[in-house]
């Protein structure tokens, strides 16, 4: 018997052959996302002790950079420009951080993620921040190890429709087909309105935010829901004729967005917190990218703080005295980033002006 | 398997070890038994990791999700009815035979496709043969994904609003909301039809444009692959047999039915075995479209309670029994067809 298999196990062995050839095309195209979300478990598995090694902060000095988590593309919270440079307002949070942490806000590296990916890549350490217009939960702060670190966009969440649909209110919406991003809180909230409100539905849930848009636009839903931004943000930048789609003056839910960090690294909690607040407090001391070099030299106590000459808030947090300084100078304050990136496409400033001025937006003070 | 020995045999104690381990099965065993240890290790390791991390980052793990209300709407369902109140497990279930309904029906189609460019692949005909050759390289050759956005694309884009639906019947209307068409009521024995409501048709049955596109998709890729393997089956039967059946004087239909094919089924069903497997697991790529498939039920399900390692394990688990349960019917059939020839 040595040397020769059975005939059978030939067989078998020249079928397997046969077959390899004909699977490995179909296997190339096993679904990208799963192959990520395993690549990213395995980057769980594999990050033994990360946890433990150390503070986020000491690596990304290590590495030089900030890695981001943010949006695939939306318009005036992250997308990159004509130049592949990322701009919005999400993206104006990393630079902070980059900013603070590292002197330069230019030293940031983006990881678009979908709505369905971002979590796992934050929780796996691919991703040092998350800020991906992402909906402060209790569920998402308690149940996934993440911390949200505060609020940089107000939001609710809204509806689109033709106008030629002659819709004036969400209440007339029963039976549409609705065009929805999965695994949002968008989606959770669009069915609890309906069922609240005894109306019927049909989803169409598709993930990339181009393909759910390409839907909408090309009539396969009657309406498009997602917040407010968002609407406003697809109709200028989607729509062959933006005048053609209304957005209903409902608005549905709470939709508070804030960058989001791993749980367990305080450290690192305190200096994306404060690089956000330094950004709102700035607006608030009416200190700009243009004007910061100037006010520095003024004897304001307040300024003096804020600027680093006086004060030690940038050892308390582990960073250079002039952290804020950098951000100002290199990002600008929060409504610079506001007006930059969301005044142009038509975002009304609304409840996310300061709080002094009728608005949501308030910082801590910085002292 | 062998029993030879290498080196001489005295009767020491270390060197019956040594003649023990020379025995060619003995080292097989070990080797399989060291590589088993690994496996187990490297398995451990993992696992004793990923909870440490989970309990370290405190992320919620274990599978009592499964009962919380879900939340969210699924937009088809196949046999059971489900709403935003149900479970995630109950909305993993509808998922489930959401991939089961789009698998079984493309499977069932692409065959008959597959088996009939297969043959006319082989035709007399010479244009016949060549636009059979032509369907097979293009669609073959062209990535599924990008032929499912094609299709849907085609269905959702090209086709009228539910306003303006295309009537070709009474009671069928084709839209972008799909395919929708009258239905048997049972209590009271009617016919149910569609009716345009509002923004959408009621009444009837609907076959939504992303069931659609996946259907047709999956099914005409499929069936390029099984058109191949149906032809190699039947170019690996002798010729002399069909020659044979020819001088019996058996037509050319019978000569298929009862010679050729008979003999083809055994290289055919073992890739073909394959290709229905593929076909399952290709179904995944609803994700693209938005059918509400499996996977895309449990990414949305990770996606909402953030359990991740639970999510991929079901989506394991449910692929790993439906490709195995393909396997054990396809061999089962495998050893019936193989009977039936006559031995190798």
């Amino acid at each position: 018997m040595r040397g020769y298999l059975p005939i059978s196990l030939h067989m078998n062995i020249l079928h397997r052959i046969d077959t390899v050839g004909m699977q490995r095309e179909a296997k190339e195209r096993m679904i990208v996302k799963t192959i990520f979300s395993m690549g990213v478990l395995l980057l769980i598995f594999l990050n033994a002790g990360d946890a433990h090694a150390g503070p986020t902060a000491g690596v990304v000095l290590k590495k030089g950079f900030v890695q981001c988590g943010v949006n695939t593309g939306l318009a005036g919270f992250s997308q990159p420009d004509s130049n592949g440079e990322w701009r919005g307002i999400d993206v104006d949070l990393c630079r902070a951080v980059g900013a603070a942490l590292l002197g330069d806000g230019k030293k940031t590296r983006y990881t678009p993620l979908t709505a369905q990916q971002r979590f796992t890549a934050l929780q796996s350490g691919e991703i040092d921040i998350l800020s991906r217009n992402t909906t402060w939960t209790i569920t998402r702060d308690t149940s996934l190890g993440l911390n949200f670190v505060g609020i940089n966009f107000y939001d609710g969440q809204g509806f689109m429709v033709t106008k030629k649909r002659n819709v004036k209110a969400a209440k007339q919406l029963d039976g549409a087909s609705v065009c929805v991003q999965p695994g949002t809180t968008t989606e959770l909230n669009l069915a609890d309105y309906f069922r609240a409100n005894n109306m019927k539905f049909k989803p169409v849930v598709i993930e990339k935010l181009e393909e759910v848009l390409n839907a909408y636009f090309a009539g396969r839903c009657d309406v498009y829901t997602t917040d407010v931004s968002g609407l406003v943000a697809a109709r200028v930048s989607r729509a062959a004729n933006p005048t053609d789609h209304v957005i209903l003056p409902d608005v549905i839910s709470k939709e508070p967005f804030g960058p989001v960090v791993r749980h367990g690294d305080d450290q690192w909690f305190d200096i994306v917190k404060w690089s956000l607040f330094a950004m709102i407090e700035a607006e608030e001391l009416g200190l700009t990218s243009k004007n910061i070099d100037q006010q520095a030299k003024s004897a304001n106590p307040v300024l003096q703080r804020f600027v680093g000459a006086k004060g030690e808030f940038g050892k308390m947090l582990g960073l250079d005295n002039r952290w804020a300084y950098h951000i100002i100078k290199q990002v600008g304050n929060y409504g610079e980033s506001f007006d930059r990136n969301l005044s142009t496409l038509g975002v009304d400033r609304g409840i996310n002006k300061l709080w002094n001025r009728g608005g949501l937006m308030y910082a801590p003070p910085l002292r | 398997m062998s029993l030879e020995v290498h080196g001489a045999a005295t009767p020491t104690r270390s060197k019956k070890i040594i003649l023990y381990l020379s025995l060619r099965r003995v080292r097989s065993l070990v080797y399989q038994a060291l590589l088993a240890a690994l496996v187990a290790l490297a398995a451990w390791y993992f696992a004793s990791n990923a909870w440490e991390n989970l309990s370290a980052r405190r992320i919620a793990s274990g599978f009592g999700f499964l009962s919380r209300e879900a939340g969210f709407e699924i937009a088809e369902t196949t046999f059971l009815s489900y709403d935003a109140a149900d479970s995630y497990l109950k909305a993993l279930v509808v998922g489930l035979f959401n991939t089961v309904r789009i698998a079984a029906l493309a499977i069932f189609f692409s065959t008959l496709i597959g088996v009939a460019i297969g043959l006319a692949r082989l035709a007399p005909n010479w244009l016949l043969a060549k636009l059979a050759a032509g369907y097979i390289e293009v669609i073959r050759n062209i990535p599924l994904v990008v032929q499912l956005f094609f299709w849907y694309a085609v269905i959702a884009e090209n086709l009228p609003a539910p306003a303006e639906a295309l009537n070709p019947l009474p009671g069928v209307f084709l839209s972008n909301r799909g395919f929708a068409f009258p239905t048997l009521a049972v209590t009271p024995i009617e016919i149910d039809y569609p009716v345009l409501s509002g923004f959408n048709f009621s009444g009837g049955g609907l076959l939504s444009p992303e069931f659609a596109a996946l259907f047709v998709g999956l099914a005409l890729y499929t069936a390029s692959f099984i058109a191949e393997i149906v032809r190699a089956g039947i170019l690996a039967v002798d010729r002399g047999q069909f020659e044979a059946a020819h001088s019996l004087g058996l037509n050319q239909r019978q000569v298929m039915r009862f010679i050729i094919l008979p003999q083809a089924l055994r290289v055919i069903v073992p890739p073909l075995t394959s290709q229905y497997l593929n076909c399952l697991k290709n179904s995944s790529l609803a994700v693209a479209i938005g059918y509400p498939d499996l996977v895309s039920i449990a990414n949305t399900t990770i996606n909402q309670t953030g359990q991740a390692i639970e999510g991929i394990a079901i989506i394991m688990f449910v692929y790993l029994t439906i490709s195995l349960a393909i396997s054990a019917l396809m061999n089962w059939y495998n050893r019936r067809s193989a009977l039936w020839g006559a031995n190798p």
